[in-house]
């Protein structure tokens, strides 16, 4: 009698085994696995700061960034439009999470060179992992010749350096977050009562409004700001379209600059009394190298 | 006793019979090639789970779509993103039955296969030229057919429409080797 049920429950598993659907059996055979969260941000700028994304090996991206007057300079000004800082740089991956860039702003006549490193990603799957860390590191020279005729300064004078620690995370596929410490660094300053060294605190958003375009937003809270100059805390508004391997950001902010240093320390204008710049960012992706 | 042993050895040849008809891979390869204006797009998984019954004919798919892999870094990534949304729709299914499947032989069987895709959550019946051929303990099932974006509700913006094709030209090739569960 025991054995009989044996036999019974053996047939019972058995016949179980036999029926087993070619579906079922793939998706037990389907290996779990972790995955790279994509596209926390569309491109390597939230507006005026960096985003933590970075280019994959072997693209070459041409950025070409404009801030007009302010919009509150009257029509005689055509608000704004009249005048322009603009920004070239080009931005290679080295890596997957390597990135170097190379730039020229016309305000100061300003060469500015970075290194982007994504640190840790955020995952999801077997091994998930909450958020991305991107590591940011500038330099910064301006090279227009505004200082007085005896009073030269040295090439390392006129240097400014950045650090960032950009912490991300995609909430949903339409919801991702930025918290971005910055810490910048004046190797000289103007007034005597001025920091040599600055903290900053940044948030950053992006809410996708489509496949392709998104609302992003950007704060920046300076913690220390220089006491010669009335400074601001700079803010930016903006809309991003994407379109394979442009993408387009229309950007409204009260900072001119689109180097840290610039729109962290040196912004004046109040976003409140509509000091604000309109600018756009445009990228164009270039792939030098390809896969295999 | 003895009819317990019998039972048992029954059950077990069942079961090898049963094994012995399944064919199995995690390694089917499934490349797609969009043929544009201005761009050719072409990838390939090469991670495709595919197992075939040889006594039913019945064949099932599953393909991750995060597998696939594209010649330019960021393409990978809209296609995940923007095309078929693979945080949604993480893979791609065929169920269906090879017709046809008791005249395999070492040489190329030319059939059909019919069933269904289901692909960014969307399911539509696919009938398809098959080539299945027994190849010393492997089973290879092959072939080539067009897929209409707009069946699955894949979208291309009208300012690509020139970048990417409406309709993509899917290539598989399936090597399954018999199955031990």
């Amino acid at each position: 009698m025991k054995y009989f049920f044996f036999s019974f429950f053996a047939l019972i598993i058995f016949s179980k085994a036999l029926s087993q659907e070619l579906e079922t059996i793939l998706e037990n055979e389907s290996k779990s696995t972790t995955d790279l969260i994509l596209g926390t941000f569309n491109g390597t700028r939230l507006l005026n700061g960096h985003s933590i994304e970075t280019r994959k090996e072997g693209i070459l991206e041409f950025m070409i960034s404009h801030r007009f007057g302010r919009v509150n300079s009257g029509f005689d000004n055509l608000f704004g439009l009249d005048e322009s800082n603009i920004r070239f740089g080009f931005e290679y991956g080295l890596t997957d999470d390597l990135t170097v860039a190379l730039g020229r702003s016309s305000l100061g006549k300003t060469f500015d060179t970075y290194a982007k490193y994504r640190l840790l990603k955020q995952k999801t799957g077997d091994n998930p992992f909450p958020f991305s860390v991107t590591l940011f590191a500038s330099g910064v020279a301006k090279t227009i010749k505004d200082y007085a005729p005896d009073n030269k300064t040295s090439f390392s004078e006129r240097l400014v350096y950045t650090g960032q620690v950009l912490v991300a995370k995609k909430i949903n596929p339409n919801l991702s977050f930025q918290f971005s410490p910055t810490y910048i660094h004046y190797n000289t300053v103007s007034e005597q009562n001025d920091p040599n060294d600055m903290v900053a605190l940044g948030f950053g958003t992006r809410i996708k409004i489509s496949k392709r375009m998104s609302i992003n937003g950007e704060y920046y809270y300076n913690v220390n700001p220089f006491e010669s100059i009335n400074n601001k805390n700079s803010i930016a508004l903006g809309l991003d379209i994407e379109t394979g391997g442009h993408i387009f950001q229309l950007v409204f902010t009260n900072a001119v600059s689109m180097l840290e240093k610039g729109f962290i320390a040196e912004t004046t204008g109040s976003f409140f009394k509509a000091d604000i710049h309109f600018g756009f960012n445009i990228s164009r992706a270039f792939q030098l190298k390809k896969n295999k | 006793m003895r009819k317990l042993g019998l039972l048992m050895l029954l059950l077990l040849a069942i079961k090898e019979i049963n094994a012995q008809d399944k064919y199995f891979t995690r390694e089917g390869s499934i490349s797609f090639y969009s043929d544009a204006i201005v761009e050719d797009i072409k990838a390939v998984n090469s991670q495709v789970l595919s197992i075939v019954d040889l006594t039913t004919g019945k064949i099932a798919i599953q393909i991750k779509m995060r597998s696939f892999e594209f010649e330019k870094g960021l393409m990978k990534e809209h296609f995940n993103e923007n095309y078929v949304a693979s945080y949604k729709y993480p893979k791609a299914t065929f169920s269906g039955k090879i017709l046809h499947i008791e005249s395999l032989s070492s040489n190329n069987l030319k059939t059909e296969v019919v069933g269904k895709i289901k692909l960014h959550g969307k399911e539509k019946e696919l009938r398809t030229a098959v080539v299945i051929k027994r190849d010393a303990n492997k089973i290879i099932v092959k072939g080539v057919f067009n897929l209409k974006l707009a069946d699955f509700d894949i979208k291309i913006p009208k300012i690509l429409f020139k970048n990417i094709a409406e309709q993509v030209a899917i290539s598989f090739e399936l090597h399954h080797k018999p199955y031990i569960p």
